[in-house]
């Protein structure tokens, strides 16, 4: 890590990060990449969302997934924690609410690994500052 | 329409890359420069952002009547108290976007000439301390804290400070005591915080909220902004849903949105169908709006016309099933508790509205009691120190206004047409209809039924507990509940 002196070393950092983003959604670095959030902020834990990221995590090694997991914040859909959003390289990212072990198993190897529709999906429906 | 929410559940809150991967920092970086302070300070003006922590004071004219006091040092304070009962968009900022609140008090201490920053944050909120301490550890190794931010010479730096969690501290001045280690309570205003503040310097105090959207104004420029919303109250604002509502959670909407899309369209509607009957916003300092206002579309100025106010964002929606005169009560035994106790009117006027509504639920009400309810509320709002004590009342007047007839069942007619009253309910047993099959008799946990097998069984009512058990068991509907 270095410090950043200037705007340009910011829009550098920028550029970098993006494009490491994208390569990922865009399945150029690897075979499959998976895109997994898991909702932890205070709600989300509250609701069990540490076991489901820990399960998660152990799932997809042990499957062999390459996915890259990582936390985010709260949607704001609190009712419906734990939530679990999956990007497959194709596909638009779905979410998928009320998500415990079980329904995390169902994700894994109905969606992630066969592609299938499991249904339950959250519609996520609000505008963001770049519509 | 997420602004404040933006990266909230998209981003990795731990990882500052991410944040300067949807543009973060390039904000602060714009402003440093490209703009002038003025400028900046300009462009939060034309914006028409108001104070998101309950009293919507325009942002940029505190920012600037700060940065217009002369001082060596001065400071940039964040409000994270979040005291209301039912809210937690703060939280939520805070855990899911923390670099957001970093950047716009950076851009602040630029505009007003602090080089440092407090946060002023609840201890109950510990993943949101967490996160953001990660933050600040970030933004410093980055160079985005510290000295000579993005090779300038303006120097900022964050630190944290604990809150014990009492509602008073997030008032701004009882906040501001509180950090210097005194006991918080508020002191009478002017002066400022923006002219004496922090150990007497000034001091501009802002929400988590309202510095959430500060970056999204400067890079989108302010004319994006004040297109969205209403006339007087621009932008955004994160309203967190919460009581009889399917769709408990958080949802930030444009400004001048009604209460019937929030509720119905986005919040899901009343759970199990019921009938909507209130919704309560601006937590213990707002109020409660009938069906009435379900069409009045949300703005600061619309909610106090209505008798309640925006606050920091709480929205309770309550159904047939609520006693208004109980809702009231519960707001005061809050306010009751959470008084400093520096001023009589709050402490002892809040505590008298307490017991005259306790009166009423317990069924000892009489009429005079709902004038006596209105004329103390007003004596309380008129001659508190703070504004804790000044909008205490906003339930208990707002459920008058808007409810009376409730208020004059309890009193008149002995009744709670809610049915949550238990003092006011009373079961019993129909004679013809009761077959004496003991069932009641043999579940009653205070044995306040008696009669013979096969003959008709009598309650007690001064032994009677009102706990319903009779009331469910019965197989013949032998008992009524009047
Ligand atoms: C009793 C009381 C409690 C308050 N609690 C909060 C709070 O929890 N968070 C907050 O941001 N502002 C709170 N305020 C408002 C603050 O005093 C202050 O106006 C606000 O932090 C200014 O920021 P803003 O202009 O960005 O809204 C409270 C005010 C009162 C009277
Ligand atoms: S109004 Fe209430 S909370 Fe405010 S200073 Fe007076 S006693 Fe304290
Ligand atoms: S309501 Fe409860 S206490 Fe009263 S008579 Fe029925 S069972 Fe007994």
């Amino acid at each position: 890590m270095y410090k950043i002196k200037s705007l340009d070393d910011l829009k550098q950092i920028r550029g970098e990060v993006q494009s490491k983003n994208s390569l990922k959604r865009n399945g150029e670095n690897t075979e499959q990449v998976v895109q997994i959030k898991v909702g932890m902020a205070t709600c989300g834990i509250a609701s069990g969302a540490k076991e489901i990221m820990k399960f998660l995590l152990e799932e997809c090694e042990h499957q062999a997934i390459d996915a890259q997991i990582k936390q985010t914040g709260c949607l704001g859909y609190c009712y419906a924690e734990p939530m679990v959003e999956v990007q497959l390289t194709d596909a638009e990212p779905i979410v998928f609410g009320y998500v415990d072990k079980k329904r995390a198993s169902e994700i894994i190897e109905k969606y992630i690994m066969q592609g299938e529709q499991i249904g339950g999906e959250i519609s996520i429906s609000f505008k963001t500052i770049n519509d | 329409m997420r602004i404040a929410l933006r990266n909230c559940g998209l981003i990795d809150p731990e990882k500052i890359e991410e944040y300067i991967a949807e543009d973060g920092y390039f904000a602060l970086g714009k402003c440093l420069t490209e703009f002038t302070r003025e400028e900046t300070i300009k462009e939060i003006k034309d914006s028409g952002l108001r104070g998101r922590g309950g009293g919507g004071f325009p942002t940029g004219l505190k920012w600037e009547i700060t940065k217009n006091v002369e001082a060596g040092q001065k400071y940039v304070v964040c409000n994270a108290d979040e005291g209301d009962p039912g809210a937690f968009m703060d939280r939520s900022i805070l855990e899911g976007d923390p670099h957001s609140v970093i950047e716009a008090m950076a851009i602040c201490g630029y505009c007003i000439g602090a080089d440092t920053g407090l946060v002023y944050i609840r201890a109950e909120y510990p993943l949101a301390i967490e996160r953001l301490k990660i933050a600040i550890k970030q933004a410093r190794e980055f160079g985005l804290l510290g000295e000579g931010i993005l090779g300038t010479n303006f120097n900022f730096d964050i630190e944290l400070r604990y809150g014990a969690g009492a509602f008073v501290c997030g008032e701004e001045t009882a906040l501001i005591h509180s950090m210097e280690g005194l006991r918080g309570e508020p002191t009478v205003k002017p002066p400022f915080p923006s002219v004496s503040g922090y150990m007497g310097k000034p001091t501009n105090v802002n929400n988590v909220e309202t510095f959430a959207s500060v970056p999204v104004i400067i890079n989108k420029g302010a004319n994006w902004f004040n297109k969205i919303g209403t006339e007087k109250s621009k932008g955004t604002k994160v309203f967190a849903l919460a009581g009889k509502i399917n769709k408990v959670g958080l949802v930030e909407v444009p400004m001048g949105t009604t209460l019937r899309e929030v509720i119905y369209d986005i919040g899901g509607g009343i759970v199990n169908g019921k009938e909507f009957k209130s919704v309560q916003t601006g937590g213990p300092s707002g109020g409660c709006l009938t069906k009435d206002f379900l069409d009045t579309p949300i703005d600061y100025d619309n909610l106090i016309a209505a008798g309640s106010m925006m606050g920091s964002g709480g929205m309770i929606v309550l159904d047939e099933d609520d006693c208004m005169v109980s809702i009231a009560k519960f707001y005061l035994e809050f306010t009751l508790e959470e008084s400093c106790g520096k001023c009589t009117p709050c402490r002892i006027g809040n505590k008298r509205l307490f017991e005259i509504l306790t009166k009423i639920t317990e069924g000892n009400g009489v009429l005079e009691d709902i004038e006596r309810l209105r004329v103390l509320s007003n004596v309380i709002k008129d001659t508190s120190l703070c504004g804790l004590g000044q909008s205490s009342p906003n339930p208990v007047l707002s459920t008058i206004n808007n409810f009376e007839e409730e208020y004059r069942a309890h009193v008149v007619d002995g009744k709670c047409p809610a049915g949550q009253c238990k003092s006011l309910l009373r079961y019993d047993i129909v004679e013809d209809l009761c077959t004496g099959c003991t069932l009641c008799f043999r579940n009653c946990p205070v044995g306040a039924i008696t009669g013979e097998r096969r003959e008709p069984h009598l309650i007690d009512q001064s032994l009677c507990i009102k706990c319903g058990v009779c009331f469910e068991k019965c197989k013949f509907n032998a008992i009524t509940l009047i």
